[in-house]
């Protein structure tokens, strides 16, 4: 690799992407040129910083240097003054970087204090689309002890001693898996990895596959020698466009590399992969489903057992494994799976990534070690809520979740300890709610995502889900009656326990979590028709100050019911019977005088 | 580059195909790749991959019909995806979605008379950072309030 004496590493993430940063690149370059800095200073595209909130973000080293919301224009001075002259532009820096008289190390920052990065180690660090760098970070070398000084048991024993669970919700221990399809006897065997990533709301495996996608190459393969497997499948969402690039460049360049094919350095190990796009449907998420789409059919769950370790794609004994369990596979081997146990609690170790979302000032990517509180998580990390708003709730694990509402916030996150609270780890979506958000709603939510994405297979999970969303319905409506959570849970239990696969299984999980914690607002809705945080319009009461009020007659005009009555230059009123609350007139009135409850 | 017609795009078609021909499980990958290339799953392209792959239609039209990224109507110009992820639900999204609606006068999933916008909810586009957010086309616009929604159309 050519040296040189700065790096300027731009994010290309998804969510600074968005922002503009590859115009943000294309400045930098021409800029260089302009002032022969291009063979001093490289220009490196690179994954999630995880700080998305602040982006685009572009970090310049050795300097280390933080730069948030950075313009195409500022561009121009960022080269000037920093790489030119040496002065770094303070004006642009990331405000908590800059101390009062001096500039903290980025590690320093609350939001990276506490992190402990594994499975993100080299996002953002390196230059994805180029496979030298990943060598350069000790890219390839776990797969290379592994294949030259390791048996397939001793692989599937350093993995069962790490205590690597997987991360794509379940928490199934890892290496038990491996063990399981290295048992079964046949002259083929598939490894899979799951990249659906279907909670709406998390971005960690995204992140990875943008930021570090020859970490999975590497994981995969180790997985395949370990189970003896030499065909794989990444099974990506199609929402995904830059992730299945940078991943199909990475395996090309692996298998140019000869780390990929026939004879994997030289040892006559044998495994090459392939991706394969999903079409947009959450239960394919689900391993057999999974299986099914890549099979070329309609991704229906399949009953188990037979278990996909026994009999999976094609028939064949075969594992599938989450994009961050991967992740952290090169790192156990390389740092031995004692320092990998060492970190995390009693029954979960390691790290977790969270993709932090919703009413937090901080929004982004973390990887905290298992049994970091809920409370730092939010607070610290993610910097608590904004414009002064209490806390209300965080969600986590999608639609198969629930809620941790305030008087839980210490609980130390592990598999166990979410599940206790009637949520559950989940992928590692985490969506902090406040005080504006009604949790019914949030509820209501969650079952329209399920109503929506059942596959239709099984009568509970396709009829009963879609029950209970008529009853939800009805109460975000204000049209509730007695009896209705009574119902509610009723449903929810048979829903739980008749279901064929997870997608039914947890599906009413977010009804029974908000229902233990905040069975009140559900009442509010039911028995006095208020939404307490006025969320839902149906529920909503519009009303005419007073005072306020100087007669124009302009609400009247607008109003498509004609619910609004008076005489000019004195006080309108509203006929709530009559009214739709389609809130028309609240945006009409000059004066503010009308205000929704 | 100019507009490839019906003839060429199905000749592309038989490209595709055989592309995936060999491989276990071509399905998908062919029908991913006729989505993106008609905009849409045209029949005349179902019947081609019917024959070739040796799939009957109706199983085609099965899996068609699974999958939401597929689609079986011709599209508008610009696809106007509103996500309704989590992060952008709590912040409004539901919002601006009814704001699109009623500018556009047409309901999600559903394109205008004039075939200019399809109008599409969508889960989680990954920049939650950005909440809340919509697509039109590649672009991408974040950190929306209803009121935005005038401008950003008239920009197409
Ligand atoms: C409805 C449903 C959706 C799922 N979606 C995902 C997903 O998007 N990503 C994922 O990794 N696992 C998902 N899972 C879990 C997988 O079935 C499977 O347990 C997991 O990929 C195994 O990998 P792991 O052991 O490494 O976590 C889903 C499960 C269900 C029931
Ligand atoms: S929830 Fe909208 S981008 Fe993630």
């Amino acid at each position: 690799m050519e040296m040189y004496r700065s790096h300027v590493m731009i994010c290309k993430g998804t969510g600074c992407n968005s922002a503009g940063s590859e115009r943000i690149a294309q400045n930098f370059e021409a800029e260089l040129k302009k002032h022969g800095l291009e063979n001093e200073v490289v220009v490196e595209r690179t994954g999630c910083f995880g700080l998305c909130a602040l982006g685009p973000i572009v970090i310049i080293y050795p300097e280390a240097s933080f730069y948030s919301q950075v313009k195409p224009e500022d561009v121009e001075e960022i080269v000037k003054e920093h790489l030119l002259k040496g002065r770094v532009v303070k004006r642009l820096l990331y405000a908590e970087t800059v101390a009062e008289d001096k500039i903290k190390s980025i590690n320093e920052v609350d939001f990276y204090k506490k992190q402990v990065r594994v499975a993100l180690r080299n996002c953002g660090v390196i230059n994805p689309e180029n496979i030298d760098e990943y060598i350069a970070f000790d890219g390839y070398k776990a797969i290379e002890k592994v294949l030259t000084t390791m048996t397939p048991a001793e692989v599937i024993d350093v993995v069962k001693r790490s205590g690597l669970r997987g991360r794509g919700g379940g928490g199934f221990p890892t290496g038990l898996k491996w063990e399981f399809a290295s048992k079964s006897v046949n002259d083929k065997k598939y490894v899979l990895c799951n990249a659906d990533e279907g909670d709406p709301g998390a971005f960690m495996d995204r992140s990875v596959l943008e930021g570090d996608p020859h970490a999975i190459i590497e994981a995969m393969t180790i997985a395949a020698y370990a189970i003896g497997a030499d065909q794989g499948y990444v099974y990506c969402r199609a929402e995904y466009p830059i992730a299945v690039k940078r991943l199909t460049i990475a395996i090309n360049q692996a298998r140019e590399y000869g780390l990929l094919g026939d004879n994997i350095l030289g040892t006559g190990f044998k495994f090459d992969m392939e991706v394969r796009l999903g079409a947009g449907a959450f239960v394919c998420g689900e391993e057999t489903a999974l299986i099914a789409s890549i099979e070329g059919e309609r991704g229906m769950p399949r009953p188990r057992p037979p278990f996909p370790a026994v009999k999976g794609l094609f028939g064949k004994p075969t594992i599938l494994n989450n994009v961050e369990t991967y992740a952290n596979i090169p790192q156990i081997f390389l740092n031995g799976p004692e320092w990998f146990a060492s970190m995390g609690t009693e029954k979960s170790k390691g790290t977790k990534v969270f993709a932090l979302g919703g009413k937090i000032n901080n929004t982004g990517l973390v990887e905290i070690p298992m049994g970091t509180t809920m409370r730092e998580v939010i607070f610290e990390i993610g910097g608590g809520i904004p414009n002064g708003k209490k806390y209300k709730a965080a969600q986590t694990g999608g639609p198969s979740g629930g809620c941790i509402p305030a008087e839980h916030l210490d609980v130390e996150i592990d598999y166990d300890n979410l599940i206790a609270l009637g949520s559950m780890m989940g992928s590692g979506g985490l969506i902090v709610m406040d005080e504006d958000n009604c949790m019914v709603d949030i509820a209501r939510y969650f079952l329209d995502f399920t109503v929506d994405e059942s596959c239709g297979k099984c009568t509970p999970c396709r009829e009963g889900t879609k029950r209970m969303l008529e009853i939800l319905d009805k109460i975000t409506e204000g049209k509730g009656e007695k009896g209705d959570i009574e119902m509610l849970e009723t449903l929810a239990h048979t829903i739980k326990n008749a279901s064929l696969c997870g997608l039914g299984q947890t599906a009413p999980n977010p009804v029974l979590s908000t229902l233990t914690y905040f069975r009140d607002e559900y009442e509010a809705h039911i028995k006095d028709k208020k939404c307490p945080a006025g969320v839902c319009q149906g529920l909503a009461k519009y009303f005419v100050i007073e005072e306020k009020c100087k007669g124009c007659g302009i609400c009247a005009k607008q109003c498509p019911v004609s619910c609004i009555s008076g005489k000019p230059k004195t006080p309108y009123v509203i006929d709530s019977a009559k009214c739709v609350k389609c809130g028309v007139c609240l945006e009409k009135c000059p004066f503010k005088a009308i205000v929704k409850q | 580059m100019a507009e490839m017609t019906f003839k060429e795009k199905m000749d592309k078609l038989d490209h595709i195909i055989n592309e995936h021909k060999q491989k276990p499980g071509a399905l998908m990958p062919v029908l991913n790749d006729t989505q993106e290339l008609f905009g849409y799953l045209p029949e005349e392209a179902q019947k081609r991959i019917s024959e070739e792959l040796n799939i009957p239609m109706a199983e085609i039209f099965g899996v068609a019909t699974f999958y939401s990224r597929f689609t079986l109507k011709p599209r508008g110009k610009f696809t106007i995806s509103v996500c309704m992820g989590t992060a952008c639900y709590v912040k409004d999204a539901q919002g601006v979605l009814d704001r699109l609606k009623k500018e556009l006068n047409v309901e999600a999933g559903d394109t205008t008379t004039d075939g200019k916008f399809t109008l599409e909810a969508t889960r989680c586009l990954g920049c939650c950072g950005l909440a809340p957010v919509i697509t039109v086309n590649e672009d991408v616009y974040g950190k929306l309030v209803p009121d935005d929604v005038p401008d950003i159309l008239s920009k197409y």
